[in-house]
């Protein structure tokens, strides 16, 4: 046990204590000042990595957990870890130092404490752990965390809608993953990821590389958010907005990053990885920023922002695959793109996360979230609108802000990939760019209206519920601390790039950093070239285009609504439904008979298709004994007798029937010698039908019917079916003895159990538990027949009444 | 209802049931060695007091056989299980079961098997049961 886990563990641990601290504090001290402790503890902890990490060290270790399966709880700091690491324990303070002000005292806090520190402890866990299926633990317990944190206010229909979208979604994902990994550990044997690592290049010749491929891909993409899959993001934004912002913009959405991030050095470099990932991030991107201009919703909008950065980031991952493909020379171009992600990663985080908290706070103060509802918020909350304006404007990647560096890093990095010959990259690279700077239009042009519709223009008091004005200063210092992150990265891009992005690069592409090649320089000033020609020709098209939003907005209204992802989401849920429920409907009839018509039907199909396909059928009757006419007139008799219960008008005649056919049976164990069991049979068969005609005596006078059984045709087919099966069967099995009798053991029964009836010997003696057993069962049933009569609950025995 | 005169049937039941039951006893402890058993033994016992059900009424058998059916038959399952549980006090696997020859008294050299003790379980059990159904249904309503 590693400081490392203790880490790790602390969150679930202090979860156990936050009732107890609730009940205790509550209406004094906010919890919320008892939890902050826990994310500073490992944020200070986490720090203390960071020079070990920079020189190029890694921190490992192991705690038994299956240790005869191997699956054992396996810590690993690499720069990609500790990175998230940090995020996570960094943002996690400020979300809950926000979350002191932001939650009133009145509402369930130990509840969104104990939630909160699960997820935190699970991302933790998620981002650290080295086992696939630690992994694959946290990986689910950030799922249900997540679940319980968006329906945290569970009585609101919205909320609990939104929750069990998410569930569905990433819990898909999350069980895909879950394949996708089994089928790794399957290639590689190790559970390891760092040996899956050392072992990547003899797997993509594996028949199951593509498919664990896509599968962990389909993980990742759910949990990230990517296009089809990011339905549920929007729908996430019904959690309180410390939620939004911790989970929804910084940390849990970014878990399908890490985990891309976290296997390229074992998929990447190969043209399958390299065109989905890349691909599907820049569909994202596009889908995303071209939908949150039409939101009206201010969390809304974000989520579809963080839609939009969230396929950047995945495409800058996806083209910068390609640069374990090349190696040497090209490659560190490529690998540039990596470096872009990891560097946007963490400037989205902090300009995401000031974002959802002045949303957050103008929701708290003006009591909307709605655009048309708001403006003229400038004057009133001046602190809010410069946050606003920072987060906004790194978002659009404007200088002095760090998304303005991320964002020429990813246009080098398309241009990049626009002449890259490998993988089939020809005219269809150009592509890339073109959809880049497309999808940085509009990123543009939703900041603007994050921006400006908000703060600027008029105010209209008469639309809000409160008295506008600041927010408290302790809500104030969350969304400060990151805003200043954002100014402060862009001038100093270098410490952090020392520290933390160059090792999280050397994580990602392991062969390259051995050669030395992981030493980027951020740049704010790069020269004249074409990635600043591009950022120039977004604003200028971005300010056209906002100044005519009026003008051109129709334009989504033309969009049908039929076609939305949600609308698709919806109907497939509703109709999954209808037609499970139309299926059930239509077998689960209630009828027994149609449930025995099912079970004979699969009897002959099994029973009878196994004896056809194995070729079983055989009749040998070379060990069989001469008929005599006793047997044969006694035959005859049965059949006839048996044909008279079906073909019976009457049930008295029926019962009458069986009964013969019970004695005719009897006599058959007269004949073939065995005088207990034609002793037993009698007297069974006159009791059974003594029973019978006791029934039938008392069948209500209603609807008693003397009516001839119906003839249906899949009855008969069905029951001449099973009777000809067992039929051959029966032969069959009567033609291929295996091996000798063991009847012969029982011959001794008189030196044995000292007993001349070799049947009452095996009864009571040989196989007596099984008479033990059967006297049971018999008892049993008596005292069934006892309790049915004399017990009669209220409802019970309406037959008797119709009398 | 008038009550039918069956003088004959009840003089006959008297007879008969004696036989019958006489005849039980015998299937019973031949079963060792002939045709019969604790099984049919059972059965045609309950058959002479369901002859005694029809002949006399249930009331009246009832006082003079003052037997909970219910507690016969499970002190019957508790005989067999019983016998097995000796079997294993006595350091043998469950549901031993042993024989000898003794020289009695009366009957001169005869077997005495552990085995009968199991088979008076299974019988108690069988007319415990079935004189517990007919009951049952017959005193219904």
């Amino acid at each position: 046990m590693s400081w490392l886990h203790l880490m790790i563990l602390l969150p679930f641990i202090f979860a156990a204590a936050v009732p107890y601290i609730y009940r205790k504090f509550t209406p004094r001290i906010h919890t919320g000042w008892f939890v902050l402790v826990i994310p500073l503890v490992i944020f200070a902890f986490l720090l203390s990595f960071t020079t070990a990490i920079s020189y190029g060290n890694t921190a490992f270790s192991t705690v038994p957990w299956i240790p005869s399966y191997n699956i054992n709880f396996t810590t690993y700091v690499d720069g990609l870890s500790l990175i998230f690491g940090l995020l996570i324990a960094g943002i996690g303070a400020l979300v809950i130092l926000y979350s002191i002000f932001y939650m009133s005292k009145r509402e369930a806090l130990n509840n969104f404490y104990v939630y909160l520190l699960l997820f935190m402890g699970a991302m933790l866990g998620l981002v650290f752990s080295d086992n696939i299926f630690v992994l694959y633990v946290f990986w689910e317990t950030t799922s249900v965390s997540s679940f319980l944190l968006i329906a945290y206010w569970y009585e609101r229909e919205k909320s609990r809608y939104g929750a069990q979208k998410s569930m569905l979604i990433t819990i898909f994902g999350g069980l895909a993953m879950l394949a996708g990994l089994i089928m790794l550990s399957m290639m590689t044997e190790t559970y390891s990821i760092r040996e899956m690592v050392s072992q990547a290049a003899n797997i993509p010749s594996h028949p199951l590389f593509v498919p664990s491929m896509i599968l962990i891909l389909i993980g990742a993409f759910t949990k990230s958010a990517q296009f089809p899959f990011s339905i549920w993001l929007p729908d996430a934004m019904e959690a309180p907005t410390p939620i939004s912002a911790y989970l929804h913009s910084a940390t849990m959405v970014k878990a399908g990053i890490y985990l891309v991030a976290r296997l390229t050095p074992v998929f990447g470099g190969q043209a399958e990885w390299f065109w989905i990932v890349s691909s599907m991030g820049m569909i994202t991107l596009l889908y995303g920023s071209v939908n949150a201009v039409r939101q009206t919703d201010l969390k809304a909008l974000l989520a579809y922002s963080t839609i939009s950065q969230l396929g950047l980031i995945m495409s800058l991952l996806g083209l910068g695959s390609a640069s374990l493909y090349t190696g040497g020379e090209e490659s560190s171009v490529y690998m540039a793109a990596i470096f872009a992600a990891i560097f946007h990663l963490v400037n989205h985080s902090t300009f995401k996360g000031c974002l959802f908290m002045v949303v957050g706070i103008i929701d708290h103060e003006t009591g909307t979230r709605d655009i048309r509802r708001l403006g003229g918020l400038m004057h009133l909350m001046p602190i809010s609108f410069t946050l606003a304006v920072i987060g906004s404007f790194s978002m659009a990647g404007l200088p002095p802000f760090n998304g303005f560096l991320s964002k020429e890093m990813f246009f080098t990095a398309v241009i990049n990939a626009a002449e890259m010959k490998e993988f089939g990259v020809n005219a269809i690279g150009n592509l890339f760019p073109i959809i880049a700077w497309i999808a940085s239009v509009f990123t543009f042009v939703y900041s603007m209206i994050l921006v400006f519709k908000t703060f600027r223009g008029k105010n209209k008091p008469e639309k809000l519920a409160k008295e506008v004005h600041e927010a408290p200063l302790g809500m104030l210092i969350s969304p400060i601390v990151l805003g200043l992150f954002v100014v402060i990265i862009f001038f100093f891009p270098n410490i952090l790039s020392k520290y933390l992005l160059s090792p999280a690069l050397a994580a990602i592409v392991p062969t390259l950093a051995a050669a030395g090649e992981t030493n980027v320089k951020i740049s704010a000033w790069h020269g004249w070239n074409i990635e600043l020609f591009m950022t120039i020709g977004v604003i200028v098209l971005g300010t056209i285009m906002y100044h005519l939003l009026k003008k051109w907005y129709r334009i989504y209204l033309l969009y049908p609504e039929n076609l939305m992802l949600n609308h698709l989401y919806n109907i497939g849920l509703e109709n999954m439904e209808a037609v499970s429920r139309r299926v059930t409907d239509r077998y689960m009839t209630g009828f027994i008979r149609d449930y025995l018509v099912y079970i004979f039907a699969f009897i002959i199909i099994i029973v009878g298709g196994a004896v056809w396909l194995s070729d079983g059928f055989s009749i040998h009757t070379s060990d069989d004994a001469p008929v005599n006419w006793f047997e044969a007139v006694l035959m005859i008799v049965m059949i006839v007798t048996a044909a008279a219960v079906l073909f019976a008008k009457t049930r008295l005649t029926a019962i009458v029937a069986v009964g013969g056919l019970g004695f005719l049976v009897s006599f058959f164990f007269v004949l073939f010698r065995a005088p207990d069991l034609a002793l037993t049979q009698l007297v069974v068969e006159t009791v059974t039908t003594v029973l019978f005609l006791l029934c039938f005596y008392h069948l209500p006078q209603l609807r008693k019917e003397f009516a001839r059984i119906r003839f249906k045709a899949v009855n008969a087919i069905v029951s001449i079916g099973v009777g000809v099966v067992v039929t051959i069967v029966a032969l069959s099995a009567n033609g291929n003895r295996l091996f000798q009798s063991i009847s012969g053991y029982y011959e001794n029964s008189y030196e044995l159990a000292g007993a001349k009836n070799i049947v009452n010997s095996i009864l009571v003696d040989f196989r007596g538990i099984d008479t033990m057993l059967e006297i049971l069962v018999l008892s049993i049933a008596g005292l069934g027949v006892y309790t049915l009569i004399k017990l009669r609950l209220a409802g019970g025995n309406r037959n008797e009444k119709a009398e | 209802m008038k009550k039918p005169n069956d003088v004959i049937i009840r003089s006959v039941t008297k007879v008969a049931v004696v036989i019958i039951l006489t005849f039980a006893i015998n299937l019973f402890i031949s079963g060792h060695h002939q045709p019969g058993g604790g099984f049919i033994g059972g059965l045609a016992f309950a058959s002479a007091l369901i002859l005694l059900f029809l002949a006399f009424d249930i009331e009246t058998v009832r006082n003079h056989i003052p037997l909970d059916f219910k507690v016969v038959a499970a002190v019957g399952v508790l005989i067999s299980v019983l016998t097995g549980v000796g079997a294993m006090l006595l350091d043998h696997p469950f549901l031993f079961q042993a024989f000898g020859y003794f020289k009695l008294p009366i009957f001169g050299k005869t077997e005495l098997a552990t085995a009968v003790l199991f088979d008076i379980g299974v019988a108690l059990a069988v007319i415990g049961t079935s004189i517990t159904i007919i009951m049952t249904i017959g005193d219904d309503r």
